[in-house]
């Protein structure tokens, strides 16, 4: 296929069959390969959407600097559009991040703060609203309020789920922004009556709670409860578990926070075969493992895996 | 056998710093009460007047009780109770 640019070919991912991993020939599982994205990750199209709208609304004029606090997927793809359009780039971004994603971040030229690895995404999100705060003349994005982040979704990621699979009775993928399960999600519950919207949200190690009080917690302002039919937790063991079994069952090499989204999945699809319903479970591999090797989640047994992952942010 | 209630780092001053605890009761409702009556103050952290406070997470068996039944979720012994509070995520 071809594009007059990489950011023309955005989108427009594969989905494939999962024959190995779904349990019964009417109940089946569907992985959207997101890592086929311009820099490897689902977040290529929120972050697009984003530039774009800002331009429009005259908020990004070249020279201009956009400042987003990030773990890594949502900056790389915004440093890279900023690299090609001529924007300064800078990330706020926990110091327990890997070190593959800072340096790519590097590579497309972005400038990295560090915000303290206590606390997680939380802190980085404090620290980059301060900044703003103080640097009017910076643009923050701000995925987890932006309505361009869902709107994304909305417009590409959940047509072509339906389009590539109109029997879809399931929809399985990662709640951190909640953009891609508001997107989809809405989209899916007007065009599908009766489909189920399942978030699977990482559950990290102790440190990434931090020590605050429970009032200064944060949940997006994009997220919509409504939106979803429910919502796991799931545990680092169960997603290094998940991980590699994607990779030994169906050769797919996924990040590890798709290993959390496949064990939603498959809790799903055991409950669908329990009550002898069909299903068509299509779930979001957000990206590739290529940038978790250094935290050692894929070498060695699963429990060495887990402890390495304590305290990182693996997803 | 009696329910697992696991309880973050923030809130261990209620629980003489452990980790988890043991509780029973029919529903969540039931359970935080039971809790309550052995780690005063606890019950207050997670629940005000509109039911499970914002910012805490609650899962029954890794599946938030929000989808559930709220604070009427029904528990049984042999159930794994997680609070969690709400934060931002990993790789955004």
């Amino acid at each position: 296929m071809r594009y007059d640019s990489l950011l023309d070919s955005l989108g427009g991912t594969p989905l494939v069959g999962l024959p190995r991993l779904s349990p019964a020939p009417d109940v089946r599982l569907w992985a959207k390969l997101e890592d086929r994205n311009p820099t490897g990750s689902v977040k290529d199209r929120p972050a697009f959407f984003m530039v774009e709208q800002a331009e429009k609304e005259g908020l990004l004029a070249r020279g201009a600097t956009i400042l987003e606090p990030t773990s890594g997927n949502t900056g790389i793809s915004l440093a890279m559009i900023a690299h090609l359009r001529g924007y300064q780039m800078i990330c706020v971004m926990p110091e327990n991040t890997s070190t593959e994603r800072r340096q790519i971040l590097q590579m497309y030229g972005a400038q990295i703060i560090s915000s303290p690895a206590a606390g997680g995404s939380n802190e980085a999100v404090r620290m980059a609203r301060r900044l703003a705060a103080e640097h009017p003349d910076w643009v923050m994005l701000y995925q987890y309020g932006n309505e361009a982040n869902a709107r994304a979704h909305y417009a590409t990621t959940g047509p072509e789920l339906l389009a590539d699979l109109p029997g879809i009775t399931h929809f399985v993928a990662g709640l951190g922004t909640t953009g891609t399960l508001m997107g989809v999600g809405r989209y899916l519950r007007e065009q599908v009556p009766g489909v189920t919207i399942v978030a699977a949200e990482p559950r990290y190690g102790e440190l990434v709670y931090g020590l605050r009080n429970v009032d200064e917690g944060f949940v997006p302002e994009l997220y919509d409860a409504s939106v979803l039919t429910t919502r796991f937790s799931v545990s680092a063991s169960d997603a290094l578990r998940r991980t590699r079994e994607l990779l030994d069952a169906e050769g797919i090499f996924a990040g590890i926070s798709t290993g959390a989204v496949l064990h939603a999945a498959l809790a799903m699809a055991a409950k669908a075969r329990k009550a002898g319903q069909r299903a068509d479970i299509a779930f979001i591999v957000a990206d590739a493992g290529w940038k978790y090797l250094s935290t050692g989640a894929y070498s060695g047994t699963l429990d060495e895996a887990e402890a390495r992952l304590e305290g990182q942010l693996w997803a | 056998m009696a329910i697992e209630v696991r309880i973050p780092t923030i809130l261990r001053t209620y629980t003489g710093g452990a980790k988890s605890v043991e509780g029973s009761g029919g529903t969540l409702a039931e359970l935080l009460g039971d809790l309550d009556s052995r780690h005063q103050g606890l019950r207050e952290r997670l629940v005000d007047d509109a039911g499970l406070r914002r910012f805490v997470n609650v899962y029954l068996n890794d599946e938030d009780v929000r989808f559930l039944g709220g604070l009427e979720t029904p528990v049984t012994d042999g159930d794994t109770v997680t609070v969690l509070p709400a934060v931002a995520g990993g790789s955004r």
